[in-house]
């Protein structure tokens, strides 16, 4: 390693490079190829199936899978889009398992052109800052937030907003088009900005003018 | 051309994305320099980006990457991959 900043092709390549070494016998390596995805897998079936222990499970069947199909991996797309797809398809295998149980119901389905997406209305935000996140408070209502959207919203939030993923591999992940993907992530912004302004206001620091006023 | 509060309620994702042309970015801005309510929608969604995308808002089971990384050890000891067949 050189210290250089690795282009996103580059990084294509490296994920490539490694993949065929592993297809080769050197299967240790595989460790080290999903080390930096593993996070977003473990997140994404978390989101899907609710549950820490049923994700877990659903996270170690992904990798098999994943290890076990290597040789399917055409590097057309990013190897962690790939990873995504398979995982997103097992965690939806793993809902309509489920859904077969009567105390599980199957997510509502939401027609993505109704619901109200106007933002809630303020006119001063106090910035909540990072450090914030310490509290346990402030991770639970964010959690919960998302986990709350209808589906078809917690899905590209978490791949645009959680992932960090582009448009484009979003679409890609999701099997929609780019133009679904912005129409998605904005609505589901709002739906978070609407729920969480009144909450996050109680996180905020404290405004100048009332700490002096408090010292006086 | 002017643009109203809810034109630029519509434009919110894209802007802090970045995905809006010069023009209309340069409408927004001119926009949210004389009215409290759109900036605070701004700052606010912008906040509420920042916070989600936050890792420590998703945390991970203690030791998940050990056990993951245990059981992916006995399938890679036991089988090369795409040499799996289903018994």
């Amino acid at each position: 390693m050189t210290g250089e900043i690795k282009s996103e092709s580059s990084a294509k390549d490296v994920a490539t490079e490694v993949i065929a070494r592993i297809l080769a016998g050197e299967t240790h390596l595989f460790h080290e190829l999903i080390r930096p995805v593993e996070r977003s897998v473990f997140v994404m079936l978390f989101m899907l199936l609710r549950n820490e222990s049923d994700a877990e499970d659903a996270v170690q069947e992904t990798f098999i899978k994943i290890y076990r199909n290597l040789h399917n991996f055409r590097g057309d797309s990013k190897f962690s889009t790939w990873v995504l797809s398979i995982a997103r398809n097992e965690g939806l295998g793993w809902i309509r398992k489920r859904s077969s149980r009567p105390e599980e119901p199957l997510e509502p389905v939401l027609d993505e052109s109704s619901g109200d997406y106007t933002p809630a209305l303020l006119t001063d935000w106090r910035e909540v800052p990072s450090e914030a996140l310490e509290r346990s408070e402030l991770r639970t209502c964010l959690c919960r937030a998302i986990l709350n959207l209808p589906p078809i919203y917690r899905d590209v939030v978490q791949l645009r907003d959680i992932d960090e993923l582009d448009v484009h591999e979003t679409a890609a992940v999701l099997g929609i088009t780019e133009g679904s993907v912005k129409v998605r992530l904005h609505r589901a912004r709002a739906l978070l900005q609407k729920q969480l302004v009144p909450v996050l206001k109680g996180f905020a620091p404290a405004a100048k003018r009332s700490w002096f006023g408090r010292r006086v | 051309m002017k643009i109203d509060c809810k034109h630029v309620w519509q434009h919110i994702s894209a802007y802090i994305d970045g995905d809006v042309d010069a023009v209309l970015r340069a409408e927004i801005d001119r926009h949210l320099e004389h009215c409290e309510i759109c900036s605070a929608v701004m700052d606010s969604t912008r906040n509420v980006v920042v916070l989600i995308a936050d890792e420590r808002v998703f945390e991970i089971p203690a030791g998940f990457s050990e056990r993951l990384h245990r059981r992916l050890d006995a399938v890679l000891s036991e089988s090369s991959p795409g040499s799996f067949s289903p018994t």
